[in-house]
């Protein structure tokens, strides 16, 4: 905690708490992020239960067993769930933004990212774009960081 | 040998965004006062205490249940804290059963308290159970992961934005013969369509408000039952599940339990309505008072305890099937989407479907009701939970 400020007005006592955090990525997580920064996605695989996990695990939830190698997804994939946020939200991007789960061929789980390359003006029109079942691919930034937002989603058309 | 376990009494206070008058241990003192006084009974009667009590960011003070010891007359009795999330109620429920029903206590009190709004960063709170290395950078929280899996559900199964509405209209107005409501009143299909569009296809009148408000339950033995309560209503069951924090393995073909339709609901409800006899949900049961959050999620888990097939809740929802004098009573209090005190909305679901059975559900009681349902969701619906109370007790395990 490095900041703390307090007040009272009138019947309510004010306060602010700014806290910091510093979480560890660990080995696997690590290495994704690192792949990210060489225009990679990579996820793990269990050999037992035949799963592709991405995120990557460290251990797969069906075997019980150590994940034990990696595989490289393709950029390509299929959108498992979608929406477009219109208000409400202060994150890092000011909305309207498009968000979706996405499967990326090879791979057994979906992951979120932002979808961009789409007009949100009519959001009736764009959700079609993104429906369950769309094709979409990956771009990355032009300097990744080592970060998930290093990459997003595009049409595929 | 189990013992039975049956409903003394239960209290919530009116819910509303803003509780000026109280701190939050007063708040939870104030439930544990009114739900001794609905079981005419003393501190002392009380063997031990469940505080139900979710995320505290809300409300500012980490652990919270220390602070209000004193307050619902906990110093010197066995007293824990549950919390899953928007399940919590109804967790707190179930584990204060365990106590009695093994016989290690007589009575045990269930109480808590909630105030969202004492914070507005509410949304950056619930931004704060994501993943931090691959999902906080996103927008991702209760409403847009819910407006993820409606977008699937109605793309699936052809139910379009105005079926949501005609729930949303439905439990207003039912709410307002609930005197403890946040929201309610009359409004028509075209005022939650031209209500604003907060994440799609979920508007700002297919989402619960922020609440604040206590509750409280105490529940016992058959002793306990015969000095403080002439109509009980019997714990008959109890099923509750939890599945993968990876909203990306449970949205697609290799999902355990496909979060799209809720299949979890069906695992927890199952397990429930074999402990209390249930095998026909539709005649069986009369009142159904499921958590529903968002408009989208309280018909999909009716679809999995078997009261309809899947994919049909919302075009029954059209033909008045789930109002008070449909088939079943849904949510006949508002639920969630009226009121949503987090920390105990699992436990209100829990209070109205046992008044339901005692009777004392006031201005919407529904008739004759033997038995009612309630269930409680938590997380982006990891926890889910589900409850059976009836006025003949059911023994089947």
């Amino acid at each position: 905690m490095n900041e703390k400020t307090r007040s009272i007005d009138g019947d309510v006592l004010n306060e602010e708490i700014t806290l910091t955090y510093r979480y560890s990525l660990g080995e696997v997580a690590g290495k994704f992020m690192a792949g990210l920064r060489d225009g990679k996605i990579l996820a793990t695989r269990c050999s037992k239960s035949g799963m592709v996990y991405l995120p990557p695990r460290s251990f797969c939830e069906r075997s019980f067993e150590k994940c034990d190698s990696w595989v490289e997804a393709a950029l390509e994939g299929v959108v498992e769930a979608s929406t477009i946020v219109v208000r409400g939200f202060e994150g890092s991007r000011p909305p309207p933004v498009a968000i979706a789960f996405v499967r990326l061929d090879g791979v057994d789980s979906a992951i979120a990212n932002y979808v961009e390359e789409i007009d949100l003006s009519d959001v009736e029109v764009a959700m079609q774009t993104i429906a369950v079942g769309a094709r979409v691919r990956v771009k990355f930034i032009e300097k990744p960081t080592g970060s998930v937002t290093d990459f997003y989603f595009v049409p595929a058309s | 040998m189990v013992e039975t376990v049956g409903v003394l009494g239960t209290y919530q206070s009116n819910f509303k965004t803003r509780e000026v008058d109280k701190t939050f241990a007063e708040q939870a003192q104030g439930a544990a006062l009114g739900v001794l006084d609905a079981s005419n009974m003393n501190p002392d009667d009380v063997d031990a205490i469940v505080f139900s009590l979710a995320p505290t960011a809300f409300m500012g003070v980490a652990d919270a249940d220390r602070w209000c010891i004193d307050h619902i007359f906990g110093a010197g009795k066995p007293m824990m804290r549950v919390h899953t999330g928007g399940a919590t109620g109804g967790s707190a429920v179930h584990a204060a059963n365990s106590l009695v029903r093994s016989g290690i206590f007589r009575s045990v009190m269930i109480v808590g308290a909630e105030r969202i709004s004492e914070t507005p960063d509410a949304q950056k709170v619930l931004n704060q159970i994501f993943d931090p290395f691959y999902e906080k950078e996103m927008p991702l929280q209760t409403i847009t992961t819910v407006a993820m899996m409606a977008n699937a559900y109605m793309q699936r199964h052809g139910v379009k934005q105005e079926d949501l509405a005609h729930l949303v209209v439905r439990q207003r107005r039912s709410a307002m013969n609930n005197p403890h409501a946040h929201l309610k009143g009359e409004i028509t299909i075209d005022d939650v369509m031209a209500s604003p569009m907060i994440s799609y296809p979920l508007k700002l009148f297919d989402c619960c408000p922020r609440s604040s408000g206590s509750a409280a339950m105490i529940i016992g033995n058959m002793d306990m039952v015969r000095k403080h309560q002439s109509h009980p209503a019997f714990i008959n069951g109890t099923g509750g599940v939890s599945d993968s924090n990876w909203i990306g393995d449970r949205i697609v073909p290799t999902a355990h339990a496909d979060f799209i339709d809720w299949k979890l609901m069906r695992v927890a409800g199952a397990e429930c309505f074999r402990r209390a006899g249930i095998d026909d949900p539709i005649n069986q049961i009369q009142v159904a008072e499921v958590y529903d959050a968002f408009s989208i999620q309280g018909l999909t888990q009716l679809e999995q305890l078997g009261f309809c097939s899947s994919g049909t809740a919302f075009r029954l929802e059209r033909e008045n099937a789930w109002d008070v004098n449909g088939a079943v009573a849904v949510c006949p209090s508002g639920g969630t989407l009226c009121s949503n005190p987090i920390a105990v909305s699992g436990l209100v679901r829990a209070i109205e479907a046992a008044n339901q059975v005692m009777g004392t559900a006031g201005g919407h009681q529904v008739a004759n009701v033997h038995n009612a349902v309630a269930t409680s969701v938590g997380g982006i619906a990891q926890f889910l939970n589900c409850t059976v109370f009836g006025n003949d007790y059911v023994r089947t395990n």
